[in-house]
């Protein structure tokens, strides 16, 4: 045995004495570590988030189309009384909500059978399937469905071939989702906001099932429950912070989104156009800023709401 | 002679848990030393201590008589055989022996041949080129083992390496570790749960409960004269009479143990001479090849056990419930530390 | 867990999914190849490569690519950098305040892009700069440091804190162990993280239409061009292009970030 002492001589070098220096001072190093990452996040987004919030509180002058900038709350008075205003923010939420159902609704079967049933070189199939159109294009997918669903489009065509030319006609009569065409009714743009989403809302999902231990499955089929009952007692529970989850994106993607409508819809505004246009032509930022507040409001009661259901420990 | 570990008043907290409370003790150099106990009684975070993992809130840690309260673990010459074993999965097997001295800048041809050595001295010559992946738990503990030695560390320490062993395993590699360990010379450090691995390899052992040592000394004597009831029970099972118990069986003033096989098990009509006895009801008697097992509730309240060996005529009932009368000498009986 | 007989309607509702989330892609690949040039006519009358060569050949398009690569290789350099120092500080430990930070760094995909494209641009105006090239390139980089984050911090935490000890335990300081040990265990996660944000940058379009100003990326070109009655084919081809583009990075981070597990 050689005759060193328990404790090694150091091996000398700078860096390790700098290795050293931080593993006696962890805070510090933890600190190092996250000034620059903070740094940025704090100015660009919190930064930027804060000024937007202080505009929303200026005004525009009438006669002089200029910033006044004096807290007021007249910008916020003018969002919530005049009606108009009122009406696009309702507008925008029964979208929202609306898309929320639905994608649920289509994205639960996919992820159920991705989790549950397929066979592991399915489940990988299914896991790049869900992937690729989730970061194909944004753009490119909304055109798409102006494509599909234009005058001309696949959608009439598909209707004709069937002969339900008649039925098509019926949907676009009808009040509140139908138009000239369905590129251009909320209908239309209600499918779109679903199909685009509808990736975020399978993937939290097909997470939370995974982890719902087979033995629970097996247990409940032992104890007597048919399959219907198992999952509605027990496995539909234990999704539900997928769902909720899930629900966080396609709701708060759909309140913000101004591309989608001014693409494919009818001509009443949402939320998003809203604040778009007025930072744009009407140079009214703080009435831009004071409609985006809408938003993060509703999100955060959201949030709230939906942190109950457990939807934090499944992102 | 220097200790080669030193604990001197060592407490470690972690946030309400004191999972470390004011232990001292001294390792010789050389030694085979155990830390036996049950899971959160403190054992692990003393071999963490001594690594360099983690630095106690009070008191020292000695090496060698150094305190290395500042020493980080890559400049102590001690190494550790992990409970996952924690080997490097994208490093062959070789590559993983070869660490320690690869960071410690050993040429690559000296470090290979070191390597090998080593694998050649826990029996894994040629498999070398394998993955951590591709081996079995036995062949995994060697690997980390060989790569632990190669630095020729002066404590080896070692945290419950073959929990996740077969029995036979676990017993074979048990007297491979104490050979080995015999004629490398190094201090080893051992944690483990299991009594009967602490007693069969070590020199000394140190019984840990809730944070604190409750008796350290030769496997023999944790044995035969445990200090406290936990010792007496943890180690070998013995049976504890505690305070108004201990009275009413023998008027005895202070809790004893008495080891199940020194107490006998006759019919309630027996009376033998000289020997202290108890009455009570069998609760289950568990057959275990050369002996059996018996437990019986007394009527003074504990539950005690007997051993009995197959070679004794049964000649007393032994279904649950059948009346017998337990006796024991009063040499048997070991005076514990009240509570 | 796996069921010997998969009930018909399941299996029927996923693939039916499944095809509804993948036919409008295969439409603008069909459209791209179109020779009817003025309406969304289908079926296409027929088939033709003509506008392959007119969208090659439009400049505007070039400096628009030229201009989205150039953002979104910056983008995604600083990204890196910053993502991988927060996955770091973040990956193990508590402290206090370490919720909010987990919120914060959550909040640039959470809250919606336009949001985030108001900010900033208020925040430009307040301070009187020129939107550019570099406030497209803060924009990006904001939810790309989120990205490469949530990559490499998911694959710290799969790392047992027993391999770190280990190998300081074997002799190697702080910097020897992130080398030999954290490195080649986290560099996939890395060039995942980093390929994601590039394909991410280069389709912005939701807070890039705020912060760019003039300059046009490739997809705000892509946006005017959509209501230009002429060329209209030309717009489906540089779809497919942007489609390939991206889809190679992405297809390859999933392959890089699988757990082990899942590989046989």
């Amino acid at each position: 045995m050689n005759a060193t002492a328990t404790v090694l001589p150091s091996m000398g070098g700078p860096l390790r004495g700098l290795s050293t220096f931080f593993y006696r001072r962890s805070t510090l190093y933890l600190f190092l570590l996250l000034v620059p990452p903070l740094l940025w996040l704090g100015t660009v987004y919190l930064g930027t988030l804060f000024a937007l919030l202080m505009q929303s509180f200026y005004s525009i002058d009438e006669f002089t189309a200029q910033i006044v900038r004096k807290p007021t709350l007249a910008t916020y008075k003018a969002l919530v009384t005049q009606p108009a205003n009122l009406d696009i923010v309702f507008r925008t939420m029964s979208m929202a909500v609306c898309v929320t159902i639905a994608s649920a609704i289509i994205a639960f079967p996919i992820a159920n059978y991705m989790v549950r049933y397929a066979s592991s070189r399915a489940k990988a199939v299914f896991y790049v399937a869900v992937l690729v159109p989730m970061w194909t294009s944004y753009l490119v997918k909304v055109y798409a469905w102006r494509l599909i669903l234009a005058k001309e489009g696949i959608l009439s065509w598909f209707f004709h071939a069937i002969g339900a030319d008649a039925l098509l006609e019926a949907i676009l009569q009808a009040p509140g989702i139908g138009g000239p065409s369905v590129a251009s009714s909320y209908l239309g743009m209600f499918i779109v906001f679903v199909y685009m989403w509808l990736p975020y809302m399978i993937l939290p999902i097909a997470a939370a099932l995974e982890r719902v231990p087979g033995s629970l499955i097996q247990a409940s089929a032992d104890l007597g429950a048919r399959p219907a009952t198992t999952f509605r007692t027990v496995i539909f529970p234990l999704a539900m912070p997928g769902l909720a989850a899930g629900s966080i994106f396609t709701f708060s993607l759909t309140l913000g989104d101004y591309i989608i409508p001014s693409i494919v819809g009818a001509p009443g505004y949402f939320i998003g156009m809203m604040v778009y246009q007025q930072q744009g032509t009407a140079g009214n930022i703080p009435l831009a800023a004071a409609f985006s507040v809408v938003p993060i409001v509703l999100i955060a009661l959201y949030l709230a709401f939906v942190k109950r259901l457990g939807a934090f420990d499944a992102l | 002679m220097t200790a080669a570990v030193e604990f001197r008043d060592v407490a470690r907290t972690f946030g309400e848990v004191r999972a470390v409370d004011r232990v001292s003790l001294s390792i010789e150099s050389g030694e085979f030393f155990a830390m036996l106990g049950p899971s959160g009684s403190g054992k692990t975070t003393c071999l963490r201590l001594i690594a360099g993992f983690d630095l106690p809130d009070s008191g020292h840690v000695l090496l060698d008589g150094q305190d290395v309260s500042d020493v980080p673990p890559y400049e102590r010459s001690v190494n550790t055989v992990f409970q996952d074993y924690a080997l490097f999965p994208h490093m062959t097997v070789l590559e993983n022996v070869a660490y320690g001295p690869r960071v410690r800048k050993v040429s690559s041809a000296e470090r290979a041949t070191r390597a090998r050595q080593m694998l050649d001295l826990v029996k894994l010559a040629g498999f070398e080129d394998r993955r951590p992946a591709q081996l079995s738990g036995g062949q995994k503990q060697r690997v980390a083992l060989a790569r632990a030695l190669i630095n020729e560390p002066k404590v080896l320490l070692l945290d419950e390496p073959l929990g996740a062993l077969d029995l036979k395993l676990r017993e074979e590699m048990q007297i491979e570790l104490r050979n080995l360990q015999r004629r490398l010379g190094i201090t080893f450090v051992y944690v483990t749960h299991d009594q009967g691995e602490a007693l069969s390899m070590s020199d000394r052992v140190a019984v840990f409960n809730q944070g604190r040592i409750e008796q350290m000394a030769s496997a023999r004597e944790l044995y035969t004269r445990p200090r406290t009831a936990f010792v007496a029970r943890f180690v070998g099972g013995a049976n504890v009479a505690a305070g108004d118990v201990a009275q009413k069986l023998c008027g005895a003033s202070q809790p004893f143990a008495v080891r199940p096989e020194s107490v006998q098990v006759l019919a309630p009509s027996d009376a033998p001479t000289g020997l202290v006895v108890a009455d009570g009801a069998v609760l289950d008697v568990q057959y275990h090849g050369a002996t059996s097992r018996w437990q019986v509730k007394l009527d003074a309240g504990e539950i005690f056990s007997a051993t009995r060996n197959a070679s004794e005529p049964v000649k007393v009932p032994s279904a649950p419930g059948d009346r017998v009368r337990l006796a024991w000498s009063r040499d048997a009986m070991v005076a514990l530390e009240a509570q | 867990m796996r069921r010997n007989r998969t009930p018909l309607g399941a299996r029927v509702a996923a693939y039916a999914g499944l095809a509804f989330m993948h036919f409008p892609v295969l439409i603008i690949l069909l459209y791209a190849f179109t020779t009817e040039d003025r309406t969304y006519q289908f079926p296409p009358p027929g088939l033709t490569l003509h506008w392959f060569d007119i969208a090659f050949s439009r400049s505007d398009m070039w400096a628009a690519l030229r201009l989205s690569v150039a953002v979104a290789t910056a983008a995604t350099l600083g990204a890196l950098m910053l993502g991988t120092l927060a996955a770091f500080a973040l990956a193990r430990g508590s402290f206090r305040g370490k919720q909010t930070l987990t919120l914060l760094f959550a909040m640039p995909i959470a809250l919606p892009g336009i949001i985030t494209g108001i900010a900033l641009l208020s925040a430009i105006k307040l301070a009187r700069l020129d939107p550019g090239y570099w406030t497209i390139v803060a924009g990006h980089a904001t939810f790309c440091i989120v990205i490469v984050h949530n990559n490499v911090i998911a694959r710290l935490r799969r790392i047992p804190a027993s391999w770190i000890e280990a190998s300081m335990d074997l002799g190697a300081d702080g910097l020897q162990t992130f080398r030999h040990v954290l490195l080649p265990q986290v560099g996939t996660a890395l060039l995942a993280g980093g390929m994601l944000a590039f394909a991410l940058s280069f389709d912005e379009i939701i807070v890039t239409i705020f912060t760019s100003g003039h300059e046009k990326t490739l997809p705000i070109w892509f946006f005017s061009e959509l209501f230009r009655p002429r060329d209209r084919p030309v717009t489906n081809v540089v779809a497919v292009m942007v489609i390939a583009v991206t889809l190679v990075p992405i297809v390859l981070a999933y392959y890089l970030t699988r757990p082990k597990e899942e590989r046989s």
